[in-house]
C-alpha cells in the first residue's frame, strides 16, 4: 500500500471575540492509501468540511491553520507551500466536489469553458484538444450529448448534471485524490444514487483515492474501505467499515446509529442522542461528549487518547480501557 | 383512498397550474405541479406524501390548507368544504388545521420573542387572555421540550433542532386536530432528527392528531406513517399501507424510490435500480404514463407512452401503472458473512 496523504494533529483555529482563538479542528490525524475510499462522518458542526478545506488551505480567513499540524501529500510538505506550487496541488494532486455545484460553478461560463480552463490551468494543451477532452470527460461522467452540452450554461442543467459537470471538473486535472465533500447532500434519493455510481466507477477505473465527507452512515456502508467518525472537532472512532458497522463502540457512534431510521427490519421507537452539538467556541472539558453521553463516569472528566478496541480499530473513550480487545 | 367514511381530511382530485407568464408576460407552458390527486387522512393517522422535488408533495400541502388557491378539486375537512369557505370562516377554520415547515427560521419572525410567536395565534383565536396566555405558553414550551424560560429569548438563539420545536409549539398552540409536516426534519442532523420524530409521535399519540406528512425519506417515512402516497409529476402513482407499499412496491417509481435508499448496513448487498435521465419539466409532461421516459419496467411499451394508466388495486397496494402485476421487486441479497 502507498500512503499518498498524511495528515497529523491538524488543527484549525479562528479567533474568538473575546480575545484567544477557537479551535473547530482540534487535533486530526487520518491518513490515505492510494485507491481506498476513507469516510469522514459528522453531524454540523464536527469539523469535517474544515478539515477537508485545510487539505488544500483553503481554510478561510480569519482562520488559520495551527502551527504543529502537518499534512503530507506524498512528499510534500502541504502546509510549507506557497504561491505557485500551492496552485498545483490544488486541483491537479487534490480535486474537490462541493455538496452545492450552482455555487462552484460560474453562471456566465458555459460548461464547456469552465472544464477546459481547468484542464489548460493544469496542462500544456491547445484549446482544440482542451475542448476534446472536456467532450470525453462528460461523457466518462454519464451526460448525454456531450458535445450539444458543452455549450450549456449551469442553470439550464438540473441539479444531478451540474454535480456530474463538477465532477468532470474535478477529474480534468487528473487528481490523486478527490475529496468529496457532501456530494449528494443537495440531490434527490435516485439522483443521489446516481452519483454515488458515478463515484464509484471512478474510483475503479481511475484508481482515484476518494476522501468522502458525509452525515449519512447509510452512504459510508455501501461505498467507504474504512470510517473516521468526528465529532466537536475530533475523531472520536475510525475502523475498517465492517468492523465499525458491526461493532460501532464509542457511545457517539452508538447513539448515531440508534437515531437512524431504517427501511428494513422491526419499526421501534428511535434512540435519539439527548442534548445538542457542543459550540466549537465552548467545547466541553475533558471527554467533549460527556454532556450528552449516557455511559460518561468519573474519568470522562479527562481528556480520553484514542484507544484501540478491535482490529485496527480505535476510539477516543475511557471505556476502551477496561474492554477485552477484540481480533 | 381507504378509510374514506372515518376520514378526517378528504382530497378528490385536486389540481393546480401555474401560469407561466412572468417577468416578460404569458405565452409559456403552464406549469402542472399537481395533476388530480386524492386521498383520504383519518383521525389520529399519519398518512405521508412522498416523492423527488417538483413532484408536487408540497403543493398538495399548501393548497389542502389554502395557502395556495387550488385550481380545481375539492378538500373537506371535518365534514366542511374547504375551497367554499369565505375569509372569516377559513380564519375559524385555521385553528384546526396548522402546518410545520422544514425551515422553521424562516417562519419565525426574528424580532419577535419565542413567547409572543407562540402566543400569537392563541390571541387572534382568542383562546386566552392575561396571564393565562403566558401560563399557556410556558406550557406549550414544556411539551415540546423546551424550557419555559426560553419565551423571552428570541429565534436566532436557538439551534436548528430547538426552532423545529419552538414551530411546533407554535402549531399547537391553537389546539389543532390536523398538521401538515412539510419536510419538517430534512434539515435537521441525524441526532436531532431522531429527538424531533420522537415527539412528533408522542404529540400524536398525546393529543390524537392527525398528521400529512410530507417528505422524501422512506425510512423517515417508515418510522411515523401508517400510510404512504408516492406522488410523481404532480400524481399519486402508489398508495397504501406502508409495510407492503415498501416491502413489495408495485409501481416501478416506487421499486427505484425504494431501492435508492441509502441502507446503514455493509452487509447487505446493493441491489439497486438506479434510474436514468432527469426528472421531465412539468411544464411539459410526458404522454401517457408520467413515468414512461424513465421506466425499467421489462413489459413497458406503446400503451405506456399513449395511455395514462389509473390507480387501481394490485396485491396490497393502488398502482397507476398498466403492468403493475408483473413489476420487478428487487430482493436485496444479504452477503454470507457479516
Amino acid at each position: 500500500m502507498t500512503r499518498v496523504l498524511d495528515v497529523r494533529d491538524l488543527r484549525v483555529s479562528f479567533p474568538a471575540t473575546a480575545g484567544g482563538r477557537f479551535h473547530p479542528v482540534d487535533g486530526v490525524s487520518f491518513s490515505l492509501d492510494r485507491g481506498e475510499t476513507l469516510a469522514l462522518v459528522g453531524e454540523s458542526g464536527s469539523g469535517k468540511s474544515l478539515t477537508s478545506l485545510a487539505l488544500v488551505r483553503l481554510v478561510p480567513p480569519p482562520g488559520r491553520v495551527d502551527p504543529g499540524s502537518a499534512i503530507r501529500l506524498g512528499d510534500t510538505d502541504v502546509l510549507a507551500l506557497e504561491g505557485e506550487a500551492l496552485r498545483r496541488i490544488r486541483g491537479r494532486r487534490i480535486g474537490m466536489v462541493f455538496q452545492d455545484p450552482m455555487t462552484s460553478l460560474n453562471p456566465v461560463l458555459t460548461v464547456g469553458d469552465q472544464i477546459t480552463e481547468g484542464i489548460r490551468a493544469h496542462f500544456p494543451v491547445s484549446k482544440a484538444d482542451a475542448r476534446e477532452r472536456a467532450r470525453a470527460l462528460l461523457q466518462e461522467v454519464g451526460i448525454a450529448d456531450p458535445a450539444g452540452r458543452l455549450h450549456a450554461y449551469p442553470h439550464q442543467l438540473s441539479g444531478g448534471m451540474r454535480q456530474r459537470v463538477m465532477i468532470a471538473i474535478a477529474l480534468a486535472a487528473e487528481p490523486e485524490i478527490l475529496v468529496a465533500d457532501e456530494p449528494t447532500t443537495a440531490l434527490d434519493v435516485t439522483v443521489q444514487a446516481q452519483i454515488l455510481e458515478l463515484l464509484d466507477e471512478l474510483r475503479r477505473s481511475r484508481g482515484m483515492t476518494v476522501l468522502l465527507i458525509t452525515h449519512d452512515l447509510g452512504i459510508v456502508a455501501g461505498r467507504a474501505d474504512r470510517v473516521a467518525v468526528m465529532y466537536a472537532g475530533q475523531i472520536v472512532e475510525e475502523a475498517p467499515t465492517l468492523e465499525l458497522f458491526a461493532h460501532p463502540s464509542h457511545p457517539y457512534t452508538q447513539g448515531l446509529f440508534a437515531s437512524v431510521p431504517r427501511i428494513t427490519g422491526p419499526v421501534t421507537r428511535l434512540t435519539p442522542i439527548g442534548g445538542t452539538v457542543p459550540q466549537p467556541t465552548a467545547w466541553p472539558t475533558g471527554c467533549r461528549f460527556r454532556p450528552r453521553c449516557p455511559k460518561a463516569f468519573a474519568k470522562s472528566e479527562l481528556p480520553p487518547e484514542l484507544l484501540t478496541v478491535g482490529p485496527e480499530h480505535r476510539m477516543r473513550c475511557w471505556l476502551a480501557e477496561g474492554t477485552t480487545v477484540r481480533g | 383512498m381507504a378509510s374514506a367514511e372515518t376520514g378526517l381530511l378528504r382530497v378528490r382530485d385536486l389540481v393546480k397550474h401555474y401560469s407561466a407568464g412572468g417577468l416578460f408576460g404569458g405565452g409559456g407552458r403552464p406549469v402542472r405541479a399537481v395533476n388530480g390527486v386524492s386521498f383520504d387522512v383519518a383521525r389520529g393517522e399519519t398518512v405521508a406524501l412522498v416523492g423527488e422535488s417538483g413532484c408536487g408533495k408540497s403543493t398538495v400541502g399548501r393548497t389542502v390548507l389554502r395557502l395556495q388557491e387550488a385550481t380545481s378539486g375539492s378538500v373537506t375537512f371535518d365534514g366542511t368544504d374547504v375551497f367554499a369557505l369565505d375569509r372569516v370562516s377559513l380564519r375559524r377554520l385555521r385553528r384546526h388545521m396548522q402546518i410545520i415547515f422544514q425551515d422553521p427560521y424562516s417562519s419565525l419572525n426574528p424580532r419577535m420573542t419565542v413567547g409572543a410567536a407562540v402566543a400569537e395565534g392563541i390571541e387572534i383565536h382568542q383562546l386566552a387572555s392575561g396571564a393565562d396566555v403566558g401560563r399557556r405558553v410556558a406550557a406549550l414550551l414544556e411539551e415540546v421540550g423546551l424550557d419555559a424560560g426560553y419565551a423571552r429569548r428570541y429565534p436566532h438563539e436557538f439551534s436548528g433542532g430547538q426552532r423545529q420545536r419552538i414551530g411546533i409549539a407554535r402549531a399547537l398552540a391553537v389546539q389543532p386536530s390536523f398538521i401538515v409536516c412539510d419536510e419538517p426534519v430534512s434539515a435537521l442532523d441525524v441526532s436531532v432528527q431522531a429527538q424531533v420524530l420522537n415527539l412528533l409521535a408522542d404529540l400524536q399519540r398525546e393529543r390524537g392528531l392527525s398528521y400529512l406528512f410530507i417528505a422524501h425519506d422512506l425510512a423517515v417515512v417508515r418510522q411515523i406513517a401508517q400510510r404512504i402516497e408516492v406522488m410523481y409529476l404532480g400524481r399519486i402513482v402508489e398508495s397504501g399501507p406502508t409495510e407492503p407499499l415498501l416491502a413489495s412496491p408495485r409501481h416501478p417509481y416506487t421499486v427505484a424510490l425504494r431501492s435508492a435508499v441509502p441502507e446503514p448496513d455493509p452487509t447487505r448487498r446493493r441491489s439497486r435500480i438506479v434510474l436514468g435521465g432527469d426528472l421531465p419539466s412539468p411544464s411539459s409532461l410526458p404522454s401517457g404514463c408520467p413515468f414512461h421516459t424513465r421506466c425499467f419496467h421489462p413489459a413497458r411499451n406503446e400503451r405506456c407512452r399513449t395511455e395514462l394508466p389509473l390507480l387501481r388495486p394490485v396485491g396490497a397496494t393502488l398502482a397507476a401503472c398498466h403492468y403493475a402485476e408483473s413489476t420487478p421487486t428487487p430482493v436485496p441479497a444479504v452477503a454470507a458473512s457479516a
